[in-house]
Parts: structure tokens; sequence; C-alpha cells
């Protein structure tokens, strides 16, 4: 998946020569965290995250006037050079970055414009997506040995019981490594059959996966 | 003169079929009402018929391509492969022959327990045929079609114009029901089930609260596989009258799925009759205190008919009659009339074997970890009340 595909394209901005008054109300009004700070011709000079605002000297904001912080220019406060995203950017390849550095939100950017933004938040949400936890379904754990076809020989007998797979995961298994488990989600109500179907083929099913509970 | 309560039930109810080996089986409603014609604790005057819900009450809940759709299926004129994004000709709800007016009649059940109730020919009303509480507005899901809490509670809210506090303690997350009224401040959901982590349909977590005008009053209660009587209870008894009193509702509809056993082959939970016989007792002492006793009760889940659902759905009945839960022996008549057709051994007694199963070895974890869930559940009513 792409970044183009998932990237907010609609973006809030302000320039640099915007107040730190006017960011606060801007992040108050739409409920956002970060701006990017772009100059007039579109180019990324920098990013204002509401913890930025925060980390204005104290003085000018709690015991200064409003004219303290209104004087506070965002080409003073905000963050230089921000780490940028392309839209051909895998969405794996942005979440990697939000670990590494960080950061809360990545403004993308293509032939040196603005193009979009994307946040942690949403990023989280592509997630939940690829787990297929956000639409109806039962989870299905298997454990497996880790050697090529097992994921065919599995799927096998979801094709035999002609049964809608939502999404597949494949983690490591904690306690021992010549092992993996698959989880599945299926749009059924009913995992019994399948269930059954998994352990006559010889499969070990965790349903539900609880430690030091055996069903 | 007023009732203390009816019963809707005709044997058409049992038409809601998908096929013979299908695990939503209504025969658990002959064998709850024969459980209490065999005891005397019901009478052909108790019992009322249910009507079918007509198509302008359906779309109260539901679209109309969704009902176009369920209606062609109904009479096999459906091509193959349309029904798939209504959510129908699946695995879970299949196509059968007439399954709008089957799906229909059992919204017109829990409509005909509506006008009983807000009527006031009777205190509380049981339609066990209802409870399908998956049913979303445009498509079917987890055995459930159309939903018929859903259209009762837009029903109650346009003809009687009433507050409804919604409470759902089938394993499965009430989530057709929780979708339709996410944005109504006027409408609370309140549903106790087993948490999503591996259970259908993987929602109704604690941070789904409602939406909008409707942010706190859904109320989601995720316990633990292998949850057991005291902690269930504790969660039951607690949720429920905190968030009665805080939304102060006019009426009370409550779903009794009765998946929530040990028994059950579908969910992970270790409850026993303890839960059946307290259930719709707390919601009748909630229905006096805040509702003038108005009480609609729905029947739901339920997969093991044999053993598990008629003694349960029985005590909803007797709860109504303000009758105790019984003990002892089940009536000799129903054991026997019953025991040739049941694939397993009944359990003779209301109450269930005394251990019903080995001891859990992560109890403690499983109690603390509920009760935590608890209080992050209900952080949010009584933070405003010590703000008031």
């Amino acid at each position: 998946m792409l970044l183009e595909e998932v990237m907010i394209k609609d973006v809030i901005t302000l320039s640099p020569t915007n107040t730190a008054k006017d960011a606060l109300q801007t992040m108050q009004e739409n409920k956002i965290r970060h701006l990017p700070i772009v100059e007039s011709d579109g180019t990324v000079v920098g990013i204002v995250s509401d913890r930025d605002l925060k980390n204005i000297d104290p003085p000018t904001l709690i015991g200064g006037s409003d004219h303290d912080l209104s004087n506070s220019l965002l080409g003073d406060i905000m963050t230089p050079n921000p780490i940028l995203g392309h839209p051909m950017d895998f969405v794996e390849e942005a979440a990697i970055l939000f670990y590494e550095h960080k950061i809360g939100a990545l403004p993308i950017v293509s032939t040196d414009k603005l193009v979009g933004i994307i946040t942690e938040t949403d990023l989280l949400y592509k997630y939940i997506e690829l787990t297929g936890a956000h639409q109806p379904g039962s989870q299905i754990e298997v454990r497996v040995p880790n050697v090529p076809g097992i994921l065919y020989e599995v799927s096998k007998v979801f094709h035999d019981h002609q049964t809608n797979v939502l999404s597949v995961l494949v983690y490591p298994d904690k306690e021992n490594v010549a092992n993996k488990i698959i989880v599945i989600r299926i749009n059924s109500m009913n995992p019994l059959p399948l269930i059954q179907g998994l352990r006559q083929n010889g499969f070990e099913v965790l349903w539900p996966n609880v430690p030091g509970i055996d069903v | 003169m007023k009732k203390d309560a009816v019963f809707i039930y005709s044997e058409d109810q049992l038409n809601y079929s998908f096929s013979d080996t299908h695990p939503f089986n209504q025969k658990r409603i002959i064998l709850t009402l024969d459980l209490l014609k065999k005891m005397q604790a019901i009478t052909d005057e108790d019992i009322i018929r249910p009507r079918i819900a007509t198509e302008e009450e359906l779309l109260l809940a539901h679209d109309v391509k969704f009902i176009e759709t369920v209606k062609k299926a109904s009479k096999g004129e459906l091509q193959e492969n349309v029904g798939a994004i209504y959510g129908i000709g699946t695995e879970d709800t299949p196509i059968f022959p007439n399954m709008h007016e089957a799906s229909a009649l059992l919204v017109g059940g829990t409509l005909t327990a509506v006008d009983e109730v807000m009527n006031g020919r009777a205190n509380y009303a049981l339609n066990l045929g209802g409870g399908l509480h998956h049913g979303f507005h445009g498509k079917a899901s987890g055995f459930c079609v159309y939903n018929d809490s859903s259209v009762a509670i837009k029903y109650l809210q346009q003809k009687y114009g009433a507050r409804v506090l919604y409470i759902d303690t089938d394993a499965h997350h009430g989530d057709g029901v929780q979708w339709s009224f996410y944005d109504d401040p006027n409408v609370c959901t309140l549903s106790i089930h087993e948490t999503g982590r591996y259970l259908f349909p993987g929602t109704g977590h604690i941070t789904e609260r409602g939406n909008g005008k409707g942010y706190g009053t859904s109320f989601n209660f995720p316990i633990d596989a292998f949850t057991e009587d005291e902690s269930f209870l504790e969660v039951y008894r607690t949720s429920i009258k905190e968030v009665a009193e805080y939304f102060q509702p006019d009426v009370i509809l409550t779903q009794n799925g009765a998946d929530a056993h040990y028994f059950d082959p579908l969910t992970h939970l270790y409850g026993t009759m303890a839960i059946y016989n307290e259930i719709p007792r707390i919601a009748r002492e909630i229905a006096e205190q805040y509702c003038e006793g108005r009480w609609i009760a729905v029947g739901g889940g339920g997969y093991d008919i044999w053993r598990v659902v008629p003694r349960a759905w029985a005590q909803i009945w007797l709860a109504m009659k303000k009758l105790p839960a019984p003990t002892g022996p089940l009536p000799a008549d129903w054991l026997t009339s019953w025991q040739g057709e049941s694939p397993v051994p009944l359990i003779p007694t209301w109450e269930d074997p005394d251990p019903l199963y080995e001891a859990i070895p992560r109890k403690k974890e499983i109690t603390e970890k509920n009760a935590q869930m608890l209080n992050r559940a209900l952080y949010i009513i009584r933070n405003e009340k010590i703000n008031k």
C-alpha cells in the first residue's frame, strides 16, 4: 500500500510568519496536533507540533500577556527541515520512520510541494484494517512448523469449508523458533467446523490462545 | 386487568431456520415453553401471538435495498453472488425459503411485546424469538437477518417518545444495535460479552462509547475468556446499576443470549445457571426502580439448546412472574419427553452439577482484569458524578 492511497490530501498549514497563537487556535479548531509550515510557493520549511507550543519558554505563555505569545513566530519555534515522505513510499516504510524518529506526523512532498500528510493515528488505523479487526469476524490461531508450503496446507482447509478469510497474519512463536503462529480472521460466527477440519488435518489450533489454559 | 407478564409465541417463530445443522435453532423456544408448562408456570392466557412487522416498520432500522434483497432471496429469485454484499447466502446466514417473512415475524414479535408493555396491558413482555443483535442497517451478520431490537427501539422512540436502555448479556458483542444508535443520545446501549480478541464479532471495546451527541451513551464490558460466575455477576450488577442511574431510562429492553454458559460450544466463558437466575431478576429490579416496571425481554444466542437454554430462558419468565428461582429436580415429564431426542444427557436439576468443570488456573488474574476493565469502562460516569 502506498502513502498516496492513505494520506490526507486536504492539509491544513501555516506560514513561518504566523504566530504561536495562530497555531494554537488552528490546532484547537481543527482538532489536530501537527501543522506543516509552508512557504507561499508550497515548499515545506518546518513542522510545528502541539508539543512545540507547550515548550515555548514558559514565562512568555503563563506570566506574560497575549502580546508575548503572539510575538513568537512559527519560523522561530518550528522544527526546521522535518522528515518528509513521498507519495510513493510504502506504508511500512512510513511506519519505520515513525518508530525510529519518534515522530507524530509525516508531511508528504512531491516535486518540492506539499501534497499530503499522514499521522501516527492514521497509520495505526491502517494497521487495524490490515488485521481485519474492524469488521465482524472470529479469530483463529494455528501453530505450524516453519516450513515451505505450510500456508497452502492450512488455506486448503479454508477452501474445503468455503470460508471467507478477512485477513492473515504470521507471527513468530515465542515458545519455539521452529514454529510460526498463523492468525486468521474469518467472516463467520461459527468457526467450529473449520477448527475441527484443521485439527483433523493435524494442525494445532489455539482458540482461544490463553497461556496456561488448555481447552 | 393489567397482567404481570405476557409471553409472545407462535409455532411460526420456528420458521426462522437456516438448516438442520445450523447452530441457531429456534427449537429452544419450544423446549423452554414446554418446561414452563410442565411446571405449571404458564397458561394459555399468558401467551400472545406475534404479529409480522410491516415493511414500513423494518425501514425504521434497515436499508430499503437490503430488505428488497432479502425478499428476493426469500422467493428464490436472487441471482448467485448478489447476496454476499448484504451478508446473505453466506455460511452464517444462508438463504432459506420465506426468510423475509420468518425474519419479519421475529421483529413483529418484539413489536408486539413493546405494545403490550407501553399500552399498559402488561408490566413485562418476553419474546424469546427476538434478540437478533448482529443485524446491521444494510447487512445480515452472525445468524441475524433483521434486527428486532433496533427496529423496536426506533419504534419505542417514534410511537412512545421513550428513552430506551438496551442491555445485552449475550456472550457476543451486541454490535448491530450499538452501531444503529451510536450517535443517538436518547438510546443507551450496554453490552457485556467475551472480549473480541478471538470471538465474533471482534468489536465491543470499552473505548466504543458513542459518537457526537451520542458520546457517553454506549457502554461495553468485554470480559475475558474463562470468566466465571462471580466475576460475570460483579460486572453485570455494577454496570447495570450505575448506567441506569446515569441514563434514567423510561423503558428497559434486555437481550438474553444464553451462550455465556460453560457448555456453550461457540464461546469460552465459564458461566453456570447461577448467572441466568440473577440476570433477569436484577433487570426487573432496575425496571421497577427507574421505569415504573416497563421491561421488555428478548432471546438471542444460545447454542447448547438442550442442557442450557431451556433452564436459562425459563428463569426470565419466572422472574417476570415474580417467582423465586426454582431449585432441585426439573419436572420429570419434561425430562422424559425430550431425553430421547437430545444428543447429550439432559441436566436433571435446575442447578448445574457442582463442580461443573475443572478449576481454572488463572482465575485470580481473570477476575482482577475484569474488575479493572469495569472501572475503566465506568470511569466516565463516575467522574461526571464527582464533578456534579
